[in-house]
């Protein structure tokens, strides 16, 4: 036996080993901690207790190894669990009906069960994780170039401001202003339903961090008022003939009221 | 006090009269008779858009830099900050921001912009269907479609100056449908944009057609258009009293003056009002135009859309045909030079042409003073009511996206339905209109010759129950019984007695054929005889209980008669 393969076999070496685990697991909680919410480290009991919910709301069009249907549902092995915390926590899945698409609605699951199906559904594949607190935070990134990405990547479908617009055949691109910025950081990675994937290559983490800063400053408002929706000229003249010219011409019949 | 402003008031007239003779001037538009009604102010609202558009628009040019050079933007709006953009855009963004009541200016001269258009069309819907456009007004009628068209160009331009991605996309479609105008269109675009699109010349130009030339043009034509209603003098509902001959009405001081001056001031308050609450054409949401991005809602104003719905609509292959055709290497799109050229050539051909198509068919070549009820002119109120249809289907297309998604309703589901409805929907409509027309005018007669219900049921001595029906007064019979009870024309027989062919005859049976058209299926009005008749019949019964009675009804009658007698005598004589 040689000196390197003794210092391998070094008695202390599994300690070591345990105990750097635990230090790197313990770092990555203390990093992960800020979004308790997202990135809770998932253990066994969780992708057990994710199986489980599985197995009871999703499994009877994904399947129950989830590998999806023939023209019903798509496997799930390999989406990683930022589409699962997208589809669930933003209501899309469980689905109600089928249609077009699958919209929006309120959120079944609690974030710590949609926590559970996510690590249960990234165990089966590797895929994109849930994005830390750090990555989508508005604060840190740049308007100015989210404003230009957006423009480029996504306002043909969402929108100028990503106030929606439709897609084909009854499909839609839905409005953004209201969405998290997990949600939209994890749209923009796993592509759900007509969306296209922006993968890192294609949007680097820096650029969809840009893209949130963008969409955030619209939370403040337009500067000129109420927006009529921020979908373009065609509320605006829907206002100007109902509202302006309604109201004025309310006020000819009111100046032109006379006892003749 | 008051003698003393009163004097200096006096004195300050005399001077100016003394050297220049205004006073009878003053005294000749003072005493001016206008007659009375609300929807005769909507062209009023369409002047005083215009004086608004004015007002705000010198504001903007004192900022607005037509230029399209670059900058990158380090103003006040954050999310544009290091942004590369034309000094067109760059200066809108600082009138917005930077400048103390710039955007309140702005979206004050953007939705006047929209009302200005939305009046001018009201308005010649107003025109159109009380038939305010016959001799003697066809030349305002064109006048004013002359200004519509104007209004158009105006709003366009204005549109396109601050060089956002919205407007930079309208000028796109502008020049595709310029290009596909066969053998000058390639010309005329790179003569327009100075070279390939988007160049760097069009700002400047468009800036001067928009701050110059269209609105010097709209000025002057409505001077012309407002001489000529001076001129002609106002037309006037019908009614008691009221002819092709007279004006009933007050004159223009002091009411209307005051009516007038005031009612400009609501207009600029609710314009303003719509401005300070509500945002339009955000441009810092758009972005400084780049030829490569689109954004979903993209639209041209409203007054625009109709172009845009029609593109939308037209199919790129119909009946297994490409729309596009390449001949001797050159391409032909009829894809967009049908939808976008033809047929918007076509339907405002019509509208400016409709005045001397009616004349030509009614061939009444006396001057209308007093205007119709749309329900005694049928076949026009159904023409204008399918026009409108057509109209609102195609701007409806153009905002096909949005209704969609509103709707939750197939975008493609949509547009077929629209293809369709756009050929049998405005003749559905046009044959709904004429019959609730007829059907109208009968009740008219049935009330004129019956009177109204009264809801009162007697029974006779003989068992039979009969409801007591009131006569209507001298006002509510004229209104219903005098109006241009039009007939298809009578034309000379194609052969003289000498069996010789007229010359004029095939001319003459086109004009009788479209005459038909017009006035084929009509009512008439009343007579004198079946009135009379009517009264009669009614004077037996206990219905006449209702009645006016003594001498008031006599005169009344008498009075009637006069009148009635009178209208009819001119009728014959104007055939």
């Amino acid at each position: 036996m040689n000196a390197l393969a003794k210092k391998r076999h070094h008695k202390a070496a599994p300690l070591f080993l345990v105990l750097a685990l635990l230090a790197l697991i313990t770092m990555g909680a203390a990093i992960a901690a800020p979004s308790a919410t997202a990135t809770a480290e998932a253990s066994a009991d969780d992708v057990a207790a994710g199986e489980r919910l599985f197995a009871a709301n999703c499994a009877s069009c994904h399947g129950l190894d989830a590998e999806g249907q023939d023209g019903v549902a798509p496997s799930l092995v390999g989406v990683g669990a930022a589409a699962v915390d997208f589809q669930v926590g933003t209501g899309r899945m469980p689905m109600q009906a089928s249609g077009p698409q699958a919209p929006a609605k309120p959120v079944q699951f609690e974030q710590e069960e949609i926590n559970q199906l996510a690590a249960w559904v990234a165990s089966l594949g590797a895929g994109p994780a849930i994005p830390t607190a750090e990555q989508v935070d508005p604060s840190l990134g740049d308007a100015a170039n989210g404003m230009e990405v957006f423009r480029t990547n996504c306002a043909m479908c969402h929108g100028s401001i990503g106030g929606g617009g439709a897609l084909t055949q009854g499909k839609f691109a839905p409005s953004v202003l209201d969405t998290t910025p997990t949600h939209i950081y994890e749209a923009m990675l796993t592509g759900p339903q007509s969306m296209p994937v922006f993968n890192d290559a294609n949007i680097t983490p820096e650029h969809k961090r840009d893209v949130i800063a963008y969409l955030a400053a619209q939370q403040d408002g337009s500067p000129g008022g109420l927006s009529l929706g921020a979908i373009g000229p065609v509320s605006e003249g829907m206002w100007a003939w109902l509202v302006l010219l309604g109201l004025i011409i309310a006020s000819t019949v009111w100046v032109g009221a006379r006892s003749s | 006090m008051g003698t003393k402003v009163n004097s200096a008031a006096a004195g300050t007239a005399n001077y100016v009269d003394e050297r220049t003779s205004i006073g009878g001037f003053v005294k000749f538009f003072a005493r001016k008779l206008f007659p009375d009604h609300w929807s005769f102010m909507l062209g009023e609202i369409a002047l005083y858009s215009f004086i608004i558009l004015l007002i705000s628009g010198v504001f903007l040019t004192a900022f607005f830099v037509p230029s399209m050079e670059t900058v990158h933007y380090d103003g006040a709006f954050a999310t544009m900050h290091g942004v590369e953009m034309t000094k067109a855009f760059e200066s809108t963004l600082y009138t917005s921001f930077e400048v103390p009541g710039g955007l309140l200016i702005r979206q004050i001269h953007h939705w006047s912009a929209l009302l200005f258009l939305a009046a001018i069309m009201t308005h010649m819907c107003r025109v159109f269907f009380t038939g305010a456009f016959r001799k003697p007004r066809e030349l305002n009628w064109l006048v004013g479609f002359t200004l519509m068209i104007l209004g158009l160009a105006a709003g366009f331009t204005g549109y396109s100056l601050p060089d956002d991605v919205l407007s930079g996309n309208g000028l796109r479609i502008v020049d595709g449908v310029i290009k596909s105008i066969p053998l000058i269109g390639s010309y005329t675009s790179y003569w327009m944009f100075g070279g390939e699109f988007p160049g760097t010349a069009l700002i400047p130009r468009v800036f001067t057609a928009h701050v110059l030339l269209v609105p010097a043009l709209i000025l002057a034509l409505v001077g012309l258009h407002l001489f000529l209603v001076f001129l002609h003098k106002h037309t006037q509902y019908p009614g008691g009293g009221k002819t092709h001959k007279n004006v009933v009405g007050l004159p223009l001081f002091p009411v209307y003056t005051a009516k007038a001056g005031g009612f400009f001031f609501v207009v600029f308050g609710i314009v303003a009002l719509m401005a300070a609450v509500f945002t339009i054409n955000p441009v810092w949401n758009y972005g400084p135009y780049d030829p490569s991005p689109v954004s979903a809602g993209t639209q041209p104003d409203w007054y625009i859309l109709f172009v845009d719905g029609a593109l939308r609509l037209m199919p790129g292959w119909l009946f297994g045909l490409p729309m596009e055709w390449e001949l001797w290497g050159y391409t032909l799109s009829w894809n967009i030079l049908i939808p976008a050229v033809i047929v918007p050539g076509l339907f405002f051909g019509f509208i400016a042409l409709y005045p001397w198509i009616e004349a030509w068919a009614t061939g009444d070549k006396g001057e209308k003073h007093v205007l119709d009820r749309p329900r005694n002119v049928p076949v026009r109120t159904g023409i204008g009511v399918a026009t409108i249809v057509f109209y609102v289907i195609l701007v409806l297309e153009g905002s096909n996206d949005i209704v969609a998604n509103m709707f939750h309703l197939s975008l493609n589901d949509l547009t077929i339905f629209f293809q369709w409805a756009i050929f049998i929907l405005p003749p559905i409509a046009f044959w709904i209109t004429k019959r609730i027309c007829l059907g109208l005018q009968r009740k008219d007669r049935e009330l004129v010759l019956h009177g109204h219900e009264s809801g009162t049921i007697v029974r006779h001595e003989n068992g039979e129950y009969i409801e007591v029906h009131t006569p209507l007064d001298e006002q509510e019979v004229w209104l219903r019984v005098n109006y241009d009870n039009r007939k298809p024309l009578e034309i000379e027989p194609e052969f003289n007695e000498l069996g010789v062919r007229r010359p004029g005859y095939k001319w003459d049976r086109r004009k009788q054929k479209l005459s038909r058209f017009f006035y084929e299926e009509r009512v008439e009005p009343v007579s004198w005889e079946e009135y009379q008749e009517a009264l009669h019949h009614h004077d037996h019964g206990p219905s006449a209980e209702g009645k006016a009675e003594g001498a008031e009804a006599d005169e009344a009658d008498a009075r009637l008669t006069e009148e009635w007698e009178k209208v009819e005598d001119e009728q014959a004589s104007e055939k």
